[in-house]
């Protein structure tokens, strides 16, 4: 329960840290708001009346203040450039990315997990050699390669999808998730790579301890040992690994929605810096640094559950 | 037991795969449905457009900053007088305009029957309040001046009287730029409301805008029942969706791309409507020499431009005037500066400025500014000036480049805001806070004051051209081109044209 109480003090500074850099990050790189609205038909003196319009001619802090504001009472503000409110137009992108999010952690699991076992209780060493490399190889590419690659194979050469022509899940769940296939596949890949690795060598490892033996010699068949004792050990690292995988996943959505042309909050993050659009920016950061601190939050709460000697710590 | 558990995330994983593949199926049979749909004409023709840019935007008609919302934006609302795609303003929702022989007093008819899309009656108190809000707080500053010309406005019952302090002949123009709103509706931002061909439905944030047919629409009632603009902000996503079938119509296509155009569409040729150039900051040394600037216009062969980014195609300006702006497009300015690098050198040497080197600053956004500058780099070494490209992202163009006027060269081009020579040409004048290179000379505000205040039309349009021309004597910028535009358009439709401003008219469109 202390702990609890602690790690929820962690996030709420957490996030304001990271609201408040997002926030200074913006006086450092040129251009405002009203340098992309005005675009070439703008003077000093429309630019400044605009910038008042926006109440941007108010000191920095004052106006983090004001955000922090309304943002604790759940009011996100207004996008400068939509006119838009920010909740509105988050609640069109977040299914998006949470659906990409959800479905990569969904195919890095349900393949990763199989293929890791498999792996570890083959003991031959061709397959060894095979494993290794093919997992080498997939985790050096990063996700947005395979992306780039799965557009032109599967896009533009066999045309299995239009890229760009994504349909949202409020029209068409199925064509929605069967366009979000690829690019959650190129998020998962690298970590199905690293997951398999993983589990293959802890499970090796398991296998050589002595407990292994006294279970082998009190008759219990080898998938019961794997089952009942060597996975629950060999399973706390991996599903430390998967929790990080799944914070990780979200942020790689960013840049896999632009390969794949997703309008999810990743691409509304890049084109809102890209405008200096503030109140947008700030709310995505600050929801994604939230989902982070969660997520590994409840990476600890499950070793906690799984690991006795963490419980009785 | 065991066994069948993991048996079963086996044919998960599997049954997964399997997905994909019957789920790329479904992708493509819906696509093919959708154009079944289009087929069918009558009552409800939907139609699919492919835009290249978001909204990202008020859409709130005062407050439209971006060519990209204004284009599209065309549809929703009008003025009392609209432009149509010869360039001419005809009556709106006016139904009816005269000027007075001074050039003073505008009177306008409203027209009976004009519907908001919210359903309210249009009425003379509608058209003043318009005025009054648009006068407050538009973004254009050529419009918020004309505005502020206006000595009177009052209403007779559906009869709008304008009174101008001074004649301006090319008052018709801001009266287009002047949309009709409803009074006192205040969401224009986010749910516009006009009177045009189609009403506003709905918009997704990078994904898409959707208008329907204004069935109460006073004119020619639009053939198509729903547009829905699909956006692209990446062009080679828009290039395939339009290519796989997905959409009825792109525009602001490239020639590679139609050229590689593989399903039978329609390619319609036109221009973009900018002044593409090389700009130079006149205001910087060694640019503030006129011998330097004639120099690299003699230098840079525009013909040679238009052969390797566009193969052909575009057209050439001469000045800060494109073609399609016909009445005040002057010919004779486009070859003043025939491709010569001997006589390049000769002049740079005579300016002192042999062995001249500078940067050309280009946002790295707009690909064919960026190619245009490649090949303007390569033409400049042929002519010894040694020219380097820094390819800058928008934002920082805008900020640095544009309003910081931090620059010594630039390609960029220059599109017209509304429908006046106004809006290429006050940009130059000494005193405009919009004069990015700093371009100073009296002689050239002195002529285009007059082409301003000359009454006379055909006057007016000397006194224009021979502003134009000051630019090209001078040597402003060196001018390559308006870049050509092409537009897709599914056979089964017919009806595209283009404006000699930012639009595109989707009330023209109709089932071929």
């Amino acid at each position: 329960m202390k702990q609890l109480g602690k790690k929820l003090f962690t996030l709420i500074i957490t996030l304001l840290i990271v609201s408040l850099l997002a926030f200074l990050a913006f006086q450092i790189i040129p251009g405002d708001p009203t340098t992309k609205m005005l675009g070439t038909n703008a003077t000093p003196e429309k630019a400044a009346q605009l910038r008042s319009q926006l109440g941007l001619d108010r000191p920095v802090f004052v106006r983090y203040f004001e955000w922090l504001l309304h943002f604790v009472r759940g009011d996100l503000g207004i996008s400068y450039t939509y006119k838009m409110q920010v909740s509105e137009m988050l609640s069109d992108k977040l299914p998006i990315t949470v659906l990409l999010t959800v479905l990569s952690f969904l195919l890095t699991v349900l393949i990763a997990i199989p293929l890791g076992i498999a792996a570890g209780r083959i003991k031959n060493r061709w397959v060894d050699h095979a494993v290794l490399i093919a997992d080498q190889l997939l985790m050096a590419i990063p996700p947005f390669f395979f992306g780039i690659l799965a557009c032109f194979l599967f896009g533009i050469i066999f045309r299995f999808f239009t890229p760009g022509n994504f349909i949202p899940p409020s029209e068409d769940l199925g064509a929605s998730l069967s366009y979000l296939l690829l690019p959650a596949l190129s998020l998962a890949l690298p970590r199905i790579a690293m997951t398999v690795k993983m589990l293959r060598g802890s499970i090796q490892d398991e296998l050589t301890q002595n407990y292994v033996y006294t279970a082998r010699s009190r008759g219990l068949s080898q998938w019961g040992i794997l089952r009942r004792h060597v996975l629950r050990n060999a399973m706390i690292p991996v599903i430390t690994f998967l929790a990080v995988s799944a914070a990780e996943i979200m942020t790689g959505t960013i840049i896999i929605e632009q390969v794949f042309t997703i309008p999810g909050v990743g691409r509304l993050l890049l084109s809102s810096i890209g405008s200096r659009d503030f109140p947008v920016v700030q709310a995505i950061v600050v929801i994604m640094a939230a989902w982070i601190v969660i997520v590994n939050f409840a990476a600890d709460l499950l070793n906690f559950l799984i690991d006795p000697r963490r419980r009785a710590g | 037991m065991a066994k069948k558990r993991i048996a079963a995330l086996l044919s998960a994983a599997v049954l997964a795969c399997s997905l994909s593949i019957t789920g790329f199926g479904a992708t493509q049979e819906t696509e093919a449905g959708s154009d079944i749909k289009t087929a069918s004409s009558g009552e409800t023709v939907e139609f699919v457009v492919g835009i290249p840019q978001d909204l990202d935007d008020s859409l709130d008609p005062y407050q439209i900053t971006a060519a990209g919302t204004r284009e599209v934006m065309f549809n929703v609302f009008e003025g009392l007088v609209k432009p149509d795609p010869d360039g001419n303003f005809v009556d709106a929702v006016a139904s009816s305009h005269e000027i007075s022989e001074d050039g003073l007093t505008y009177t306008f008819t409203v027209r009976d029957g004009v519907i908001f899309h919210n359903g309210a009656q249009c009425t003379a108190d509608d058209v003043l309040y318009s005025f009054e809000t648009c006068a407050a707080s538009t973004t254009s500053t050529a419009v918020a001046g004309a505005l502020s010309d206006i000595a009177d406005i009052s209403a007779d019952g559906n009869v709008v009287a304008i009174t101008l302090n001074a004649a301006n002949s090319s008052f018709l123009s801001t009266v287009s730029s002047v949309s009709i709103v409803p009074k006192d509706y205040d969401s224009q931002a986010t749910a516009p409301v006009g009177t045009g061909p189609f009403r506003f439905v709905s918009r997704s944030v990078q994904d898409k805008v959707v208008f329907e047919r204004n069935d109460d629409y006073y004119g020619e009632k639009p053939a198509l029942s729903k547009v829905t603009c699909k956006i692209y902000e990446d062009n080679n996503a828009l290039f395939t969706a339009v290519d796989s079938g997905a959409l009825d119509m792109a525009f602001h296509l490239t020639v590679d791309q139609v050229n590689n155009l593989t399903n039978g569409y329609n390619v319609i040729e036109g221009e973009m409507n900018l002044v593409q150039a090389l700009y130079l900051n006149n205001a910087k040394a060694p640019f503030d020499d006129v011998k330097v600037r004639q120099a690299l216009c003699y230098a840079i062969d525009v013909d040679a431009i238009l052969a390797l980014t566009e193969d052909g195609h575009g057209a050439k300006l001469g000045s800060s005037v494109y073609p399609s702006f016909s009445k005040y497009f002057d010919e004779s300015l486009v070859d003043a500066y025939p491709y010569d690098p001997a006589k390049a050198a000769e002049l740079l040497n005579e300016a002192g400025a042999s062995g001249l080197s500078f940067t050309i600053k280009v946002p790295g956004n707009y690909t064919p500014h960026v190619n245009t500058a490649t090949v303007i780099v390569e033409l400049l070494a042929a002519a010894g000036v040694n020219a380097s490209i820094e390819q800058v992202d928008w934002q920082t163009w805008l900020s640095d480049v544009y309003q910081g006027r931090n620059f010594e060269a630039t390609v960029i081009g220059f599109d017209a805001a509304y429908l006046s020579p106004d809006a290429l040409l006050q940009r130059w004048v000494s005193t405009d806070g919009s004069n990015m290179i700093g371009y100073s000379n009296p002689d050239y505000d002195e002529a285009l004051a007059k082409a301003q205040s000359t009454t006379d039309d055909s006057e007016q349009t000397e006194a224009y051209k021979a502003a134009a021309k000051i630019l090209s004597d001078t040597a402003a910028n060196v001018y390559i081109q308006d870049l050509a535009d092409f537009v897709a358009l599914n056979p089964e439709f017919t009806g595209y044209e283009f404006y000699p401003l930012y639009a595109v008219d989707f009330s023209k469109i109709s089932p071929a």
